[in-house]
């Protein structure tokens, strides 16, 4: 089951993710085909075939809006994750006013 | 979810921008991350469990701040402006902490655990930090469920607590309201709020990872103010009540002529409505926007923007025009729930307790959870919604005066009073009263022309534009008003001074 502030990575490139936003249903996530990992597993990083995608981008967040999911890229890489098969979108919500 | 990851992105995502300044002293994205890590190898090396940081804004700020979540201990800003005793008392729970501070009597007792700012920022800088805190192993940083600060509320009306925030709480807070490096090169948010304030947390955090340089101006004055934003190319700035007021009442009429400014927010206290109108007319070119929240919330829950201002102030409907006072809409992350005494939500658009939820919202103090079973925090503020969702905050559940059964909230009475062109302050308190159960009373302090109103005058003023059961029953002058840094009243000592004066000046009256 995820957890907000869960950390994980894919075990073949360098992306790695926290969870933002959890669903309340498991869902299965995974980065050009591999299932995620827990942050501090073992990974190889031999690298994806090329996905024809930006890959994931350092501090953009993802959403799967059908199961309720958003995570947040803290470390880019070229693969593309999914959730049960559902490719993540960028989130591209209006920015808050800066208020700090 | 944690400051560390926060700051990881940051220092990966442009390590090479200025992240903050104060002076001539000033920090890379990439040396913050550095004397981070030494920082929390310090802290490892003497043991400390806790971060206590007492001083004013400068670099040395968010290196403990970052330091004391590296080492996965609890970071504690404390109000340096307390006397001696009070931060001895604060500081005796943590007896292993490390403190940075330039109080000169800090270190007495407590060898080996005590910086100064600057010499704390510059051991960890040069290359003397490497040497003297080499790495001996891995640190254990500050996980999503712990503890990474703890600050002191003001307790303006009640007893202050320590609220505690959680990395997910803070975390939380800034991935869900800040883009991720979304300031451009060239943008700086110059901050004046306390660091041992949640403004002054929040808006370290906020423009760190927005990638903003910030530059940190302590020792308030307005005409330095104006003069650091235009030397800095100043794009945004954040300011209490008070200072705004400060601002205004400097400029004197003129324009503020402060070109690079596009931000100017303001929150920590609440607004009088006739300085913002004034602000808005010395700063034409700067959007506004107010943030309302908690110290237990994580800072900002709601926020009137820059577009809610200009179509507040262009509207010819009444009801359009009081958005001005309102503190905007919550923010999407956040749900709100407006609460009768009995705890079901208010009809309408009816006044009542103001409940918060949502994951920056901690409601925790000392390991004691405030929240409901649902997850709800009691703010202990009083309010209500409009039919489009701006809430109108009424002060502190507390302070309300309750007179003859009839709820009345003071700071509709100050509003007023404020709105008088003799007043410069305001504060309206509840006096015991055998007959009403309160009386209401003014205390306000007059602008130096003003002398020559009286308390029957501002009475008369009061009754003119609210109603006679809300009219003071007395008025006292006041040269100042008791405010703390952030500009909130002093309430609880404004009452014991007023009704202590009382007592002396009439004996027999109770």
């Amino acid at each position: 089951m995820l957890k907000a502030g869960l950390r994980l990575a894919c075990p073949r490139c360098t992306t790695e993710v926290v969870v933002v936003r959890a669903p309340a249903d498991e869902v299965m996530l995974t980065c050009s085909e591999s299932a995620l990992v827990g942050v501090d597993s073992a990974r190889e990083e031999t690298g994806h075939p090329t996905t024809g995608t930006d890959g994931m981008l350092l501090g953009k967040r993802y959403v799967d809006e059908s199961a309720d999911l958003e995570l947040l890229c803290t470390k880019a890489g070229p693969g593309a994750l999914a959730c049960d098969g559902r490719v993540l979108g960028i989130r591209g919500a209006k920015p808050l006013p800066s208020s700090d | 979810m944690d400051l560390n990851l926060l700051l990881d992105m940051a220092v990966t995502g442009y390590g090479d921008r200025t992240a903050v300044s104060e002076g001539e002293d000033s920090l890379t994205y990439a040396e913050l991350g550095r004397v981070a890590t030494l920082g929390a190898r310090l802290v490892r090396r003497i043991g400390a469990d806790a971060v206590i940081f007492v001083g004013p804004s400068h670099p040395a700020y968010p290196a403990a701040l970052f330091a004391s979540a590296a080492a996965g201990v609890p970071f504690i800003p404390l109000n340096y402006r307390l006397g001696r005793d009070q931060l001895e008392d604060l500081m005796a729970g943590y007896p292993k902490a490390l403190v940075v501070s330039d109080e000169p009597w800090i270190g007495e007792g407590m060898p080996g655990r005590a910086r100064s700012l600057r010499s704390y920022l510059a051991t960890l800088l040069d290359d003397r930090g490497s040497s003297e805190e080499p790495d001996a192993g891995p640190l254990s940083p500050g996980q999503t469920d712990d503890v990474a600060v703890v600050l002191h509320t003001s307790g303006t009306s009640g007893t202050p607590k320590a609220a505690l925030l959680r990395h997910r709480n803070l975390a939380s807070y800034v991935f869900t309201t800040v883009e991720f490096a979304n300031a451009t090169d060239e943008e700086a948010a110059l901050v004046t709020v306390p660091t041992y304030h949640v403004a002054g947390l929040a808006n370290l955090v906020s423009n760190l990872y927005a990638g903003r340089r910030i530059v940190y101006l302590e020792a308030f004055d307005p005409q330095r103010w104006l003069e650091t934003i235009r030397s800095e190319g100043i794009t945004q700035a954040m300011v209490v009540p008070t200072m705004l007021a400060r601002v205004v009442r400097f400029l004197d009429g003129a324009d503020a002529r402060v070109p690079t400014l596009r931000t100017l927010a303001y929150g920590g206290s609440r607004m009088p409505i006739p300085v913002l109108e004034e602000a808005l007319a010395r700063f034409p070119d700067a959007g506004f926007v107010n943030a309302y929240g908690l110290t237990e919330t994580s800072s900002t829950i709601a926020l009137l923007g820059p577009d809610d201002h200009r179509a507040a102030l262009t509207s010819n409907q009444p009801r359009a025009r009081a958005r001005l006072g309102s503190v905007g809409r919550v923010i999407p992350s956040v749900e709100v729930e407006v609460r009768d005494d009995g705890g079901a939500p208010t009809a309408g658009q009816l006044p009542g307790l103001i409940f918060l939820r949502g994951d920056q919202v901690s409601g925790e103090y000392a390991g004691v959870s405030v929240l409901d079973a649902d997850g709800w925090f009691p703010t202990g503020d009083r309010g209500w919604q409009d039919d489009e969702g701006y809430l109108f905050i009424e002060g502190r559940a507390d302070d309300t005066i309750i007179r003859g059964g009839e709820n009345v909230s003071p700071a509709e009475i100050e509003d007023v009073l404020l709105a008088h062109p003799a007043v410069a302050d305001a504060a309206v308190v509840g006096l015991s009263d055998d007959e009403w159960g309160q009386r209401i009373a003014a205390v306000v302090s007059i602008d130096g022309d003003g002398g020559a109103v009286t308390s029957d005058v501002l009475r008369e003023w009061v009754r003119d534009h609210l109603r006679s059961s809300k009219t003071p029953d007395l008025v006292a002058f006041w040269p100042e008003l008791p405010r703390t840094a952030t500009g909130k009243l002093l309430r609880r000592q404004i009452l014991e001074d007023l009704s202590s004066t009382l007592a002396t000046e009439n004996p027999t009256a109770s």
